[in-house]
Formats: structure tokens, C-alpha cells, sequence
């Protein structure tokens, strides 16, 4: 195989792989935007604050610290714990599901009937809220999440393709994990949202939540339950992410990653955001690897919004989105 | 009841600025927003130096020190609003540790005639006095930093750079390109092969970058990087196994957030640094008596002998000599705007005097003067130690080239003289 051929290759493959990083974040917007109508913008800080608070927890971090010791005038750090990742990821998750009834008792609940900009505007609200708790619970500092997940090059596929091509390809381990984690993730919401109760009763409220609320469907539980949902998808997400670059603010623009995923793939499909991420993070890498030296390379960012928009002219609601019809 | 309010709001505004013969130095930083790991080490050593003067020596010549924060979040806009906000309560000078805020700052400061420092950052041709008449970048600035990296490999290498291939991972703003026309003339000079690998903000996603890396096998990598960028590099490095003594940042890659999160893959990845870190310099018994143990640390006081908090803390050292420069040339300590100007360009720090100050060591000698505001330009190399998390310089301070920086001093300089309609002084 020519030289050049073999680097588009393993740059494709690469494209893919972080395609499937992108989805993980996507996938939480998806969740919510289905049963809501809601764009949410905190979408990331989620994703921050839950691997904010999985170091935290598993470090047994004392939570409000600083806070605590500048009013008593103690110096309280860390309780002395380390816990199993997998203790410390199931009590994140939980402070997730107790963090969506917070946020369906405080904030959702007196917006039932609102317009989807006021509920797009409480959900900035509750993104930079959440980046502030984040910040007085567990600082600004930059903390190494490890949860036990490989990361490195696959020796296996690099000797492989070696011994096949003549060039080892570059595979992250952390970026297979990702792989099967999404698939896991997608099957997963796939069976609960098409054969459990309370799935159907998603779809049902998705579809339409006057007919719902008729049928009895609790339209406030189906809030707290979906909100809970996108919270473990952030804690995945930050778990994936936070593994890659620590633990840190910047860990919540990475839904700038998935915004364009989701223009491609359609607000309202889960499919949608994992084809979507796929497209985008091949496009991007290939646009980078062929266009990138002849304009001066950093392609990504713009590429990737571009690219989303070509299709957008194409198809409105994405490539998996319902198709909106309005009559008059 | 419109009498009370007016006196209410009235005491809240004489609570809130500053006394007026204080000594203002407003600290426009950064602990929120993407780069905030940077920021908030840094503010709180440039906080506590101060703290520490004001307990220990009741200020500076006798004047309290004020340090009003203000919060950028290393946006630029932000950063101008800060300015703008603080110039009035009587200002001395801005350090607001960013390139891209120095740059709208710096017109700002010529016409309000106030101090810009910017230690290690900033615009490299500010260090040509004869035009930057406000700005001052000593000890050293970018172009030295690119400097020293390539004499370090000069060294390395048996004096010769012939036919090596050397790539530049650089953040994608004004920060990050700052050595491209440092390095390019570099190349020239030794004969080097320069590839230039932009990674856009924040940099979270750099796999492309890398690749490229892996494929061109370069012999060496520097990198301008800044916050999650930095971590990601490091890491991405350590996972395509390149050889990451073979990896050297700027000083602004080079501290322990850059490294602590890849583990041991960081180990060996080497900075350049132009101060020393730890707190193993006798400011620091005071530093504790005077400010940790009495509560009055900045932040969380969990920042203290960091490599960015002694970044902080040297820039308040350096401010607050300038100060007391200021005050002596003035004959008053109360020393206004213009004042503290003349201390900037006439301040001289000998070794014997960081000796003095409890920081043997710590920092290269320098003396301003009208032409120099750049100082001597050295800078030392630093290697991680992933086992004992820690840094170990690895050289002394490295003279940068300045047969190759001056005339791209004076070139860059005399370009902004003529756009900006500045006549050169010092003559």
C-alpha cells in the first residue's frame, strides 16, 4: 500500500475513534432535547461536575474544604479515603440522580409550559451555576482521574499492521474503550427506552407531552428520570475525556466538540449522534491531514462547524432528526 | 431616608477603593474559566508576596500595598474591562498574565501612562525601551525562551543543529506564534528544519497534531502551550512514545499541572524556566510565619512553592522592588503612576539583593535602563521526575542569542513605532 494511503488510513481510523469521543458528549444533549424540547447548554458542566466529583469522592476529598476553613478556621483537606473506582463511579452517579431532582425540583418545574428559549436560558444559567458549586467544592486545581483505563498505543494492532503493511498503525487503547463503552451505552438506552415502562414512557412524552400528561405519564418524573440518564452519559463522558487531559475547567468545552455532531446527526437521535460523530470526526481528521498543511494546519475546530453546516442546507433536521412539519 | 442612602452608598465607596496613599497594584487574574489551574497558583503568589510585605514590613517604604482582583478568565475583553474598572482607584502598574490582554493593554497604558509588566510573556519587542516607553518584560520574554531552547540543543548536540528536524506545537493565538519568526531565523542560522504544528484553543483534541508528529519523526518537539493544552500534549507525547527528553516547553508549559495528569508517561519531559520553585528559599520561613500560619493566604493556601506560584510571586518581588526604586528616586514613598515608571526603568536586582529578599538564586541579575526593558533574556532547563513529582533543573541560566534577537527587537519595535507614530527616546 503507498505510503500516503496507509497515513490516510490510520488518520481515518483515528477520526473514527474520536468520533466516538464527540458522541459520548452528543449523546447526553440527544437524551434531553428527545424528552424535553430542551437544548441543554450545561450539557458539559454536567460532564464536569461529575468527573469533578468522581476524583473528589474516590480521592476522599473533603467537598467545600476552602469554604469550611475559611469560616472555622480549620484545615480539613481530605478524609483519608481512597476508594475503588467502581464504588466511586456508582456514588457519583447517584449524586447525579440526586443533582436531576434538584434541578427538576428547582428549577424545571416552575417552567413547565415555557417557551424552549426560557428553558434554553435556565439551563446557561444552571451551566454556569454548576461551574461555580464545581469550583467551591472541589477547586480549580487540575486533578489526574484514574479510574484504571488504558491509555497509550495498542501494541497488538500497531505490531499487526506492521507485519501486514510495513507501517505500525497508532490506535489510543482509551479511545477503544471509549468504542465499546458507546456501543455498550447505546444499546443499553436502546433496550431501556424500547421494551422498559418507563421507556416507553419517555418516547411517550417525547412525542407528545399533552397526550402524556392525559394518559397519566408524570411529566415531572420523566424529567427527573431523563436528567438522570444525561447525567451518567456526562459522568461517561467525563470519565473518557477527564482520563485523557486530568480533571479540569476546560473539561466542559468539550461540547463545543459535540455541537456540530449534533447539527449533523439530528437533535433527536441517539443513531443520529454516534453516525454523526463518526462523519465529523473522520471529516475533520482527513480535511486536517489532506487541506491542513496547504492552509497552515488547526483545521478542526472550524472544519468540523463547516462541515455539520453542509448538511444542515442539505437536511434541516440532520441526518437521523425528525423531520419537522408544521400546517397552518 | 434619601440622606441615609446617599451615606450608605457613599461609606460603601470610600470601603471599597482603596485608601489613597496606599500603593495600588491591581491583580487582573484568572481562577475561573478553562485556564484557571494557570491563573489561580499564580495570583495567589503574586497575592502573598504582598500580604507578606504588608504584615511583616508594613507595606513598602511604609505604604500599604493594595492588590484589588479582578477577574479575566484569560479573556481578552474581560481583561480590558478589568483595566479599565481599576485604572481610576490609582494604578501603578498591570501585570495581567496574558499575551493576548497585554497587546490591547499597551496603546492603553502609553496614553494613560501607567506600568505594563510582563514577566515572561507578552509582546517580545516590548523589551526595546526606546519605543515601549510603558512596558517592561525582564527578565525574559518569548524570543529569548525559543533562544535558549535552541542553544540548550546546540549544546546537546556537539554545537551543531545540521539537518535535525525540530517541530513547534504552539497554542493558536498571538501566545503561541510569538517564536515562529525567532525560530524560522534560528533554522537559517544552524541549519535546522522547522515544522510548525498549531493546536487551536483550548487543544483538548490534538490526535492530528500527533500523528503528524509520529509520522515526521522530528528529532525534537518545543511547545508553546497554555492550559488543557499542555496536559493533552504531554500526554499524547508519552502515548506515541516519543521520547520526551527529547520534548522541552516554554516556561509556560512547565509547570506541575502540565505533568501530573499523564503520570509516569511525563517522565523526563523537559521546560524551560527563568526563576527558581520550591520552597526551599528562606522568604519562605517568613512567607509562613507572616501569612500561611496567620490565615491570610491567598485562595486556598494549597498553591505555595509551585511552579506558577513562584512565577506569582517573583513578578510581585520584581513590582515591588520597582517600588521601592520608584520611592527613592520620588524622595517620598507615596509615589504616584509616572513615578513608578522611573523605578521600572531604573531598577537593578543583584544577586546580593535576592540574598536580601530570602531568594538566593532564585532569579537572573538584571538592570533596566531607558533602552532595556528586557533584561538579559536567560533562562535555566527543567526535567520532571514523575517517581518524586518533581522538578530538577538541569542546567544553569542559558544566554539566549542575541546576535539573532536584536535586530528582531529592533525590526518588530520599528514597525510598531511607525504604526502607532511613536518617536524613539533614549537618543
Amino acid at each position: 500500500m503507498p505510503e500516503q494511503l496507509l497515513y490516510a488510513t490510520e488518520v481515518m481510523l483515528n477520526g473514527l475513534m474520536a468520533g466516538v469521543m464527540y458522541s459520548l458528549v452528543a449523546l447526553g444533549f440527544v437524551l434531553i432535547f428527545k424528552a424535553s424540547g430542551i437544548f441543554n447548554y450545561a450539557q458539559g458542566v454536567l460532564a464536569l461536575f461529575a468527573a469533578l466529583t468522581l476524583v473528589g469522592l474516590q480521592n476522599g476529598q473533603v467537598p467545600f474544604a476552602h469554604m469550611i476553613n475559611a469560616v472555622f478556621g480549620t484545615h480539613v483537606a481530605e478524609f483519608g479515603w481512597q476508594l475503588p473506582a467502581v464504588v466511586a463511579i456508582a456514588l457519583t452517579a447517584l449524586v447525579m440522580v440526586g443533582l436531576a431532582v434538584l434541578i427538576e425540583k428547582l428549577v424545571l418545574k416552575h417552567l413547565v409550559s415555557q417557551a424552549p428559549i426560557i428553558l434554553f436560558m435556565a439551563t446557561i444559567g444552571l451551566a454556569y451555576f454548576l461551574e461555580g458549586l464545581g469550583d467551591v467544592m472541589w477547586g480549580a486545581d487540575i486533578k489526574k482521574l484514574d479510574v484504571g483505563l488504558p491509555q497509550g498505543i495498542s501494541e497488538t494492532i500497531e505490531s499487526v499492521t506492521d507485519s501486514l503493511f510495513g507501517y505500525g498503525f497508532f490506535i489510543d487503547n482509551l479511545d477503544i474503550v471509549a468504542t465499546v463503552v458507546a456501543v455498550v451505552l447505546v444499546s443499553a438506552l436502546t433496550i431501556f427506552s424500547q421494551y422498559s415502562k418507563q421507556g416507553r414512557a419517555l418516547r411517550a412524552v417525547a412525542d407528545d407531552h399533552q397526550a402524556a400528561l392525559s394518559v397519566g405519564i408524570s411529566l415531572r418524573f420523566i424529567w427527573v428520570l431523563v436528567w438522570s440518564i444525561a447525567g451518567f452519559v456526562a459522568l461517561v463522558a467525563g470519565i473518557m475525556w477527564g482520563t485523557k487531559s486530568g480533571v479540569q475547567f476546560s473539561l466542559s468545552l468539550i461540547a463545543l466538540k459535540a455541537l456540530p455532531v449534533l447539527m449533523l446527526g439530528g437533535f433527536t437521535s441517539i443513531p443520529g449522534a454516534i453516525v454523526g460523530g463518526l462523519i465529523i470526526g473522520v471529516g475533520e481528521k482527513l480535511f486536517d491531514f489532506f487541506v491542513g498543511p496547504m492552509i497552515g494546519g488547526a483545521t478542526e475546530n472550524w472544519f468540523a462547524y463547516m462541515l455539520a453546516l453542509i448538511f444542515l442546507v442539505f437536511r434541516p433536521q440532520g441526518l437521523f432528526g425528525e423531520k419537522i412539519i408544521e400546517r397552518v | 431616608m434619601k440622606m441615609k442612602f446617599t451615606a450608605l452608598v457613599a461609606a460603601g465607596m470610600v470601603a471599597a477603593a482603596p485608601a489613597m496613599a496606599d500603593l495600588v497594584i491591581p491583580n487582573l487574574s484568572y481562577r475561573t474559566g478553562p485556564y484557571a489551574a494557570g491563573g489561580t497558583p499564580y495570583a495567589d503568589g503574586f497575592n502573598d508576596y504582598f500580604t507578606l510585605l504588608n504584615e511583616r514590613d508594613g507595606g513598602i517604604g511604609g505604604e500599604k500595598v493594595q492588590v484589588p482582583e479582578c477577574e479575566t478568565a484569560y479573556n481578552t475583553e474581560k481583561g480590558v474591562e478589568c483595566y479599565e474598572a481599576t485604572k481610576g482607584n490609582g494604578a501603578l502598574v498591570y501585570n495581567p498574565l496574558s499575551t493576548g490582554i497585554t497587546y490591547q493593554l499597551i496603546p492603553k497604558v502609553s496614553a494613560d501612562h501607567i506600568s505594563l509588566y510582563t514577566p515572561g510573556y507578552g509582546r517580545t519587542s516590548a523589551a526595546n525601551g526606546k519605543v515601549f516607553e510603558w512596558v517592561f518584560n525582564y527578565p525574559a520574554n518569548y524570543w529569548d525562551g525559543a533562544s535558549v531552547a535552541i542553544t540548550y540543543l546546540l549544546e546537546q548536540n556537539g554545537g551543531s543543529l545540521e539537518g535535525k528536524k525540530i517541530a513547534l506545537v504552539y497554542h493558536n493565538s498571538a501566545y503561541g506564534k510569538e517564536p515562529i519568526r525567532t525560530l524560522t531565523d534560528l533554522a537559517k542560522k544552524h541549519g535546522f528544519e522547522l515544522t510548525e504544528i498549531p493546536v487551536d484553543h483550548p487543544g483538548q483534541e490534538q490526535k492530528s497534531q500527533w500523528l503528524q508528529i509520529r509520522r515526521e519523526k522530528p528529532d525534537y518537539v518545543l511547545m508553546w502551550g497554555w492550559g488543557v493544552m499542555n496536559q493533552v500534549a504531554v500526554q499524547e507525547a508519552a502515548n506515541i512514545k516519543f521520547p520526551m527528553e527529547n520534548f522541552i516547553g516554554i516556561w509556560w508549559s512547565g509547570s506541575e499541572n502540565d505533568v501530573v495528569p499523564a503520570g509516569d508517561g511525563a517522565n523526563g519531559y523537559k521546560s524551560l524556566a527563568m526563576h527558581g520553585t520550591g520552597m526551599d528559599y528562606p522568604v519562605y520561613t517568613d512567607m509562613k510565619k507572616y501569612v500561611l500560619d496567620a490565615g491570610k493566604a491567598s485562595g486556598a493556601g494549597d498553591q505555595v512553592g509551585s511552579v506558577l506560584y513562584s512565577r506569582g510571586m517573583y513578578a510581585a518581588m520584581v513590582i515591588a522592588e520597582a517600588a521601592r526604586k520608584a520611592q527613592e528616586i520620588a524622595g517620598t514613598p507615596a509615589i504616584n503612576a509616572t513615578q513608578m515608571r522611573d523605578g521600572f526603568e531604573n531598577l537593578e536586582i543583584t544577586e546580593a539583593r535576592m540574598v536580601e529578599l530570602g531568594l538566593p538564586n532564585f532569579g537572573q541579575p538584571f538592570a533596566a535602563t531607558c533602552a532595556d526593558h528586557g533584561g538579559p533574556g536567560a533562562a535555566m532547563v527543567q526535567q520532571w521526575d514523575a517517581t518524586t513529582k518533581k522538578w530538577t533543573l538541569v542546567t544553569g541560566f542559558i544566554a539566549p542569542d542575541m546576535e539573532v534577537l536584536d535586530p528582531l527587537v529592533a525590526e518588530d519595535s520599528a514597525a510598531y513605532a511607525k504604526e502607532a507614530g511613536i518617536t524613539e527616546r533614549c537618543n
